[in-house]
């Protein structure tokens, strides 16, 4: 299946790789992105990697437009035959679920949401055909999440879950958007995890939330020293689920700039997944054997 | 050597040029909005082109200056007013040490640009100096200016004389009924022919929910979609899309309801298909509109596109022909 391409206006190219979300359709566009980044073509100006797209901001007079298409169309042969592969790492977030911010934002916005009488995970877990919050709890943080696109706010990962289509979480969003969404809260919209990195509005579903911070420009942590946004498109997370106590030992160390976060080297292989996920999921480092 | 901020003004922010190379993380161009009066108070002023300025949104800010200095303002008709008496826009104006600068609201256009002799020294963050508030990154701490705040002027290397003016046909233009390009594309193939046409046949108004994010439309017809069966990880409304990266210029339809243009601090992506985008040369001018104004827009294509591109660039060479050496 090929690429559908669009400009947007003079400075953008747009590029539809699939218009449902798989992994396979995120990984043509990171390889795609990949190679340009490497290539540095001048007057290309950004490099933009999405869930099942991407787009280039590019300058025409550096470089015309249908020079760029045809670029990227050769581009978009050669990945084709390219080894399903990425160096990347494992990245486990801690999440309080059920914490009393998000559920006390959830309240406060309860005309906006489809079931004003529950709470979003218990609306979550309806959906999904789970009898309790917990199951949905275990499910959510059972299997790992694949970042794939970053953006909306600065630094919020977007995460799809590495599991079959039918396994996957789908959650709608809120009727209409809430004005307030707590930082470091983890949201669900449609088949997307994402972490609000800021505080702000947003329509995701909220279900707990997490000490550690992932994007500050004032860079104060030890694994935001090298960039201010933790996450890239590629990156692995698995959630773990911390208790009160634990949340607030967090928060303390972040104050103190000790806080820290279990990253390990992985080399992901699409193939290898896709033929049996949950046995690949198992020899991802960390999680089950961290403890 | 620094400017104290009396009354801050309804939105008034650090801005420059902007910055490139992270739109991938989240993080937006910004920059001044209208980047071709931003360039024009510079040069009038004999700064650098791009130097950091303050960007003054409908209600300006009340400055006391600590220091002598020379200012312009350039862009929206922001009259400003030192120590009360009133000056000229697109004029070279003189500071002394004490003076208090005011501004009256905005009479035409949205956003004034406030320059001073040597710029406004904010830290460069990301290679910019302008603020992106969603992020609390760049400009002063991040955020728009609040009462108190203390800012600090570069070095000035070069003083144009004080009365130099702008000559009006350098200045932009702030019509009262803007016709703004747009490249139609992206996901326009979702809508109905019908719809897709009539957007640009109709008149729309800017909602008073419009800020350097976005713009927010009212007063058009609701865009139909086709019918489809939801692409897995798209959403039930048939506005949805699976999360998808968003041009600066891109105008997204949530629900089809109310179109949103994206400006130079925009989201950089999310789940709402999009029709078109404003072409570059096309963008200042959506970012000078005010509340309840009245808009157009005009189908182009990517030749007609580039040649516009092309008029602003020939109009930008003009202003430093009349400005510089």
């Amino acid at each position: 299946m090929s690429i559908r391409y669009s400009f947007g206006g003079d400075e953008f190219l747009f590029a539809e790789v699939s218009e449902s979300m798989s992994l396979t359709a995120c990984f043509t566009s990171m390889a795609i992105t990949g190679l340009l980044r490497q290539q540095q073509w001048p007057g290309i100006v950004e490099i933009c990697p999405a869930n099942a797209s991407f787009q280039l901001r590019f300058d025409p007079d550096i470089l015309p437009a249908a020079q760029l298409l045809q670029l990227v169309q050769e581009l978009e042969q050669a990945v084709q035959d390219s080894p399903q592969t990425l160096d990347t790492r494992l990245v486990e977030i801690p999440v309080w679920y059920d914490d009393p911010w998000t559920l006390e934002v959830g309240a406060r916005f309860r005309e906006r949401h489809q079931d004003p009488q529950s709470t979003d995970l218990q609306y979550a877990a309806r959906c999904n055909g789970f009898d309790s919050v917990d199951a949905f709890i275990a499910a959510h943080s059972g299997a790992p999440w694949f970042v794939s696109m970053v953006g909306f706010v600065a630094g919020l990962p977007f995460m799809y879950q590495m599991v079959e289509r039918d396994r996957q979480l789908q959650v709608p969003k809120y009727l209409s958007p809430r004005t307030a969404t707590p930082r470091q809260t983890i949201g669900h919209g449609g088949c997307f995890a994402c972490i609000y990195s800021v505080a702000g509005a947003g329509g995701y579903q909220m279900f707990g939330i997490t000490p550690a911070p992932i994007y500050d420009p004032q860079q104060s942590l030890p694994y935001l020293a090298d960039s201010m946004v933790l996450f890239r498109p590629g990156d692995i997370v698995r959630f773990k689920p911390i208790d009160q106590q634990q949340y607030q030992a967090a928060v303390q160390a972040v104050a103190e700039g000790s806080f820290q976060l279990d990253i390990f080297p992985v080399r992901f292989s699409l193939p290898d997944f896709l033929a049996n996920p949950q046995a690949y999921n198992l020899s991802l480092p960390g999680g089950h054997h961290a403890h | 050597m620094h400017i104290k901020v009396i009354k801050p003004g309804l939105a008034t922010s650090v801005q420059d040029a902007g910055r490139n190379g992270h739109y991938h993380l989240g993080i937006p161009p910004s920059g001044a909005l209208d980047q071709y009066s931003f360039r024009a108070a510079n040069l009038l002023l004999g700064n650098p082109e791009t130097t950091a300025v303050l960007e003054c949104t409908l209600l300006g800010p009340q400055l006391q200056f600590g220091v002598d200095c020379r200012i312009a303002v350039c862009g929206a008709d922001m009259l400003p007013l030192i120590n009360g008496q009133p000056q000229a826009t697109h004029q070279v104006l003189s500071i002394a040490a004490g003076d208090m600068l005011d501004f009256r609201p905005a009479t035409a256009g949205v956003r004034a640009y406030l320059a001073v002799s040597g710029g406004i020294d904010v830290p460069e963050v990301l290679g910019s100096r302008s603020t992106y508030t969603l992020g609390t990154l760049g400009g002063y701490q991040g955020r728009c200016l609040q009462a108190g705040d203390m800012l600090m002027l570069g070095r000035s290397t070069a003083e144009a004389p004080a009365g130099r003016s702008l000559p009006p046909a350098l200045r932009r233009p702030l019509p009262r009924q803007a016709t703004v390009r747009v490249l139609p594309g992206l996901y326009d193939h979702r809508l109905t022919a019908q719809s897709a046409e009539r957007f640009y046949q109709e008149t729309w108004t800017v909602a008073s929910e419009s800020d350097r994010i976005g713009y927010r439309l009212k007063g058009g017809s609701p865009l139909q979609f086709r019918p489809r069966e939801a692409p897995f990880g798209a959403g039930a409304d048939p506005s949805n899309i699976v999360d998808a990266g968003y041009p600066v210029g891109s105008i997204q339809i949530p629900a089809g309801k109310e179109p949103i243009i994206l400006l130079r601090d925009a989201v950089s992506g999310g789940g709402y298909a999009m029709l078109g985008t404003v072409i570059s040369a096309d963008l200042d001018v959506v970012g000078q509109l005010p509340p309840n104004q009245r808009l157009a827009f005009s189908a182009v294509d990517m030749a007609e596109a580039l040649q516009a591109r092309q008029q602003g660039q020939a109009a930008l060479e003009r202003l430093r022909a009349a400005l510089q050496g």
